[in-house]
């Protein structure tokens, strides 16, 4: 009976009650973490969308000073995001070499992770230091603050991305594939490719409206 | 080599601070004088201080708020004192110190005594209610209570090195701009936030991954107990609350240290939007405090009306629907905003909406309460002292929330009687209530009952004396945060809530007196049956206090008020418990991350407030090596042999044995 019934419903789908025997207890320590890292990405996706709005209230408020179609460079900014998708999807190489526990393939891609990581970085850097040399820094006006909050948190969050993938490296090298470095892993990739996310909205509705307008 | 921080920092021309400190400072090394020659450090630092269980986190944050509350309760006395004398006088109080103590108290109540004690109760009882032996992440767990303590150190320091924030709990720009305000007073208010405010963040993601994930078998969702529920919807408010208050004071940081632009005058800054994000987080943060205590009410009530909580599913319903409207209602902070009549009016009646789901909750008790056996122990003093209370404060806070009326009452003391009157006679009722009930689950003892009842009676009055007269004030045209006015008529008002706040005193005096005879009496107070209330959820039926592992066996749930249902049926069958089959319990191992990451913390927190880079750098290697170090551990968990878990559970069913045969 229940052999058959496993047949046309693989997945348990139609017997599936919930209040007669929904809830079989806690559910294995991975599923436990993914779930908690989960939240902690929307709290801080709550942040960034705090910086999204104070941007998008002071956009205008440039105080006599440049606006954003005489400051940025889209061509860099396409540069840097080439590589942070990039880096997304070696990141993702890196998760699935990591299940396959291969460890040769996981420290190579995490080590292109980390270059394009560390490439953005240095373009961000570059594009920064040349506003404050024209006299665009974060004090000109409110929407230079609001421009360089925004855009330098998701920065500082990929920084610290970044030392958070060395010391993964590092702990693979000691540890090996352990089951809890197996859970920190998965926690990293998951904030890898949320800051990627974030980087589309930050490349929309900064870069691209911005240089439009 | 020391940024600003200089001699000059300590106050030694103001006598009241450097007193008070100094007699604080004595106490404290009295204290550890006496751990370290009794012996005790170092179990203090094995059990409590490195401990990652849930029980012992959950004790710590109720001490660091009972604490913290008496701190907070000294300024109180103080303002009403200044208060009651500064008729046609400068009073005792110069100006910039009495704006510093209603600074300090405000911040104090607020983020280090109401919300430790509601995260600490949260902490110690939710586990408990659904069966698990832990929380999702204990470790963390440590790590955002030492935060928290971490804030509330930094706050206290204010006292004896520089000064304290004057621009009130909020920091509102651009008072707090550094051209307003160019002290430390608002460095120490942002840091000491913004590293508790990553505590309390953490806590929240512990706990809703707790709720969700972590619950025993048979636990479904509408089988929780209220508590957990209003857990869940406390803590899902401050997943999404609180990182708007960390981005917020983040603005006002970037204004203040590298001369940026969101909130000031000039260079097209917005003050407003300041207002709007603090209070993005603001309204849903009192909510987070209540949400809590609404839960104990609800557990508190229907334990001592034995009987199941009326209309269970409409008070998960309101539950979720305060949570959800608490977003929708901000603007009603500054209707005086002049943001027109039809944004206020869709804020006005939205506040107006949110008393609907507080309504159902309110009639939900009095129904279960309806035709109970009610007992009047001391938690159920405090949930019926709470519901009468907290009437008198929803009301009035309809009556704020109608626009008009609010551009008469915006910043007067009828504001300011609004919210004491909902956040002492709901939030600390609540959490008092929380105390007295949970008290002999946490230690084995009850507390002394007729001093509990003493100090019930003395807050209870105390707080109508004294919050009453601020309702008439406000209607005489007083405003908030006065340090000396010239209208005699106010002058008697003034006096009656400064006799009111002496009644509090001595309300508090019988909560310390009773904790110290409790103590003392502890053998004729003990618990052995882990049930001393006759209580209904899962907490009840572990021994008091739990062992580490909390359950033996995870208890196996069948329906609502599950410990209730295991007492029945054994009754019935007269028959205790069956045969379990004991496993090895897996527990986390304590680890001293937590301690070390909010020393770190405050060496960092206290280095940017005194603008000393290189220890700022120091503080933040220091964090960051602490977290490697923790990954690196080989170990992170040890075993409870099988046996061992036996003997402690049999041990506890032979003294349970009473309650689960005898009736009632």
């Amino acid at each position: 009976m229940a052999h058959s019934a496993m047949a046309v419903d693989p997945h348990n789908l139609r017997t599936f009650d919930m209040e007669q025997n929904g809830h079989v207890g806690p559910p294995p320590k991975r599923i436990v973490t993914g779930y908690g890292f989960w939240i902690f990405l929307l709290s801080d996706m709550v942040m960034f969308a705090c910086f999204f709005a104070a941007y998008a209230v002071l956009v205008g408020q440039t105080a006599g000073g440049p606006a954003g179609a005489e400051l940025f460079d889209l061509q860099n900014v396409a540069i840097e995001t080439g590589c942070l998708l990039l880096s997304s999807f070696t990141c993702g190489l890196a998760s699935i070499a990591a299940s396959a526990r291969a460890k040769l393939p996981f420290q190579l891609a995490m080590a292109i992770t980390c270059l394009l990581g560390l490439v953005f970085l240095a373009l961000e850097l570059k594009e920064f230091s040349g506003l404050v040399a024209r006299g665009a820094g974060p004090s000109r006006s409110a929407f230079l603050s609001a421009f360089f909050t925004l855009v330098g948190c998701h920065g500082l969050h990929v920084g610290a991305g970044i030392l958070w993938l060395l010391t993964m490296m590092a702990q693979v090298i000691a540890k090996g594939f352990r089951a809890d470095i197996q859970r920190r892993i998965m926690c990293f990739a998951l904030f890898w490719h949320a800051l990627d996310i974030i980087w589309v909205a930050v490349f929309s509705v900064v870069y691209l409206l911005g240089a439009g307008a | 080599m020391l940024g600003k921080l200089s001699l000059a920092a300590i106050p030694i021309d103001q006598p009241i601070p450097l007193i008070a400190s100094g007699l604080v400072g004595v106490v404290i090394l009295g204290v550890l004088a006496r751990l370290i020659i009794a012996g005790h450090l170092p179990y203090l630092w094995r059990e409590w201080i490195t401990s990652v269980d849930h029980k012992r986190i959950g004790v710590m944050y109720v001490l660091l708020a009972a604490v913290m509350l008496l701190r907070g309760f000294v300024d109180a006395l103080m303002m009403r004192a200044q208060q009651a004398m500064a008729l046609h006088s400068q009073g005792y109080l110069p100006p910039e110190h009495f704006n510093q103590i209603f600074s300090a108290h405000g911040t104090i109540m607020i983020f280090f005594v109401a919300m430790p004690f509601m995260i600490g109760l949260m902490n110690f009882v939710v586990p408990l209610q659904l069966g698990v032996r832990d929380v999702a992440f204990p470790t963390l767990n440590s790590v955002g209570f030492w935060l928290t303590a971490t804030g509330a150190l930094l706050v206290n320091i204010s006292l004896v090195i520089g000064e304290f924030a004057r621009t009130g709990w909020l920091p509102f720009p651009p008072l707090s701009e550094m051209t307003y305000s160019p002290g430390v007073g608002v460095d120490y208010y942002l840091w000491s936030l913004e590293i508790s405010g990553v505590g309390t963040l953490v806590a929240g993601i512990n706990l809703v991954t707790t709720v969700l994930k972590l619950r025993t078998k048979g636990m479904t969702y509408l089988r929780m107990p209220m508590f957990c529920w209003t857990t869940l919807a406390s803590n899902l408010l401050i997943v999404a609350a609180f990182p708007i208050l960390t981005a917020t004071l983040t603005m006002l940081i970037l204004d203040r240290y590298l001369g940026f632009h969101f909130f000031t005058n000039e260079a097209g800054g917005n003050v407003m939007m300041f207002m709007n994000l603090i209070w993005a987080w603001g309204h849903p943060e009192v909510y987070i405090l209540i949400l809590p205590a609404f839960g104990v009410f609800s557990e508190v009530v229907s334990t001592f009306s034995g009987k199941p909580l009326f209309g269970y599913r409409s008070m998960v319903l309101a539950t979720m629907a305060i949570c959800l409207i608490s977003f929708m209602v901000w603007l009603h902070h500054f209707f005086t905003m002049g943001a027109g009549p039809d944004v206020n009016a869709i804020f006005g009646i939205a506040s107006m909406v949110i008393a609907v789901p507080t309504g159902v909750k309110v009639y939900n008790w009095l129904f279960t309460m309806y035709r109970g056996r009610i007992r009047f122990s001391t938690p159920m003093l405090w949930a019926i002292g709470f519901m009468v209370t907290f009437l008198i404060g929803g009301l009035t806070g309809v009556l704020v929330a109608v626009p008009p009326a609010d551009f008469l009452l915006h910043n007067s003391l009828f504001l300011v009687a609004h919210f004491h009157n909902v956040i002492i006679g709901g939030v600390l009722f609540g959490a008092f209530a929380g105390y007295t009930y949970w008290f002999p689950k946490a230690f084995g003892f009850r507390l002394h009952e007729g001093l509990g009842k003493a100090a019930f009676w003395c807050w209870l009055i105390g707080f109508y004396v004294a919050f009453m007269p601020l309702y008439v004030l406000g209607l005489l045209g007083m405003t908030r945060r006065m340090q000396h006015y010239d209208v005699p008529e106010w002058h008697p008002w003034l006096v009656t809530a400064a006799v009111g706040a002496l009644i509090i005193l001595a309300g508090i005096i019988f909560q310390v007196l009773q904790l110290f005879v409790s103590i003392r009496a502890r053998a004729s107070l003990r618990d052995v049956t882990g049930d001393p209330w006759d209580g209904r959820s899962l907490e009840w039926a572990t021994s008091s206090p739990p062992p580490v592992f909390n359950f033996a066996v995870p208890p196996d749930v069948n329906g609502e008020d599950a410990y209730w249902a295991i007492k029945q049926q054994a009754r019935e069958q007269e028959t205790a418990k069956g045969e379990w089959r004991y496993e090895d319990v897996e527990m986390p191992r304590n680890s001293p991350t937590g301690f070390i990451c909010a020393f770190f913390a405050t060496l960092m927190g206290f280095a940017l407030i005194w603008h000393i880079w290189w220890m700022v750098g120091a503080g933040a290697l220091g964090a960051f090596a602490t977290f490697v170090v923790f990954a690196w551990r080989d170990h992170d968990e040890y075993v409870i042999p099988a046996t061992e878990v036996e003997r402690i559970d049999r041990a506890h069913l032979e003294q349970q044995r009473p309650v689960l045969s005898e009736g009632g």
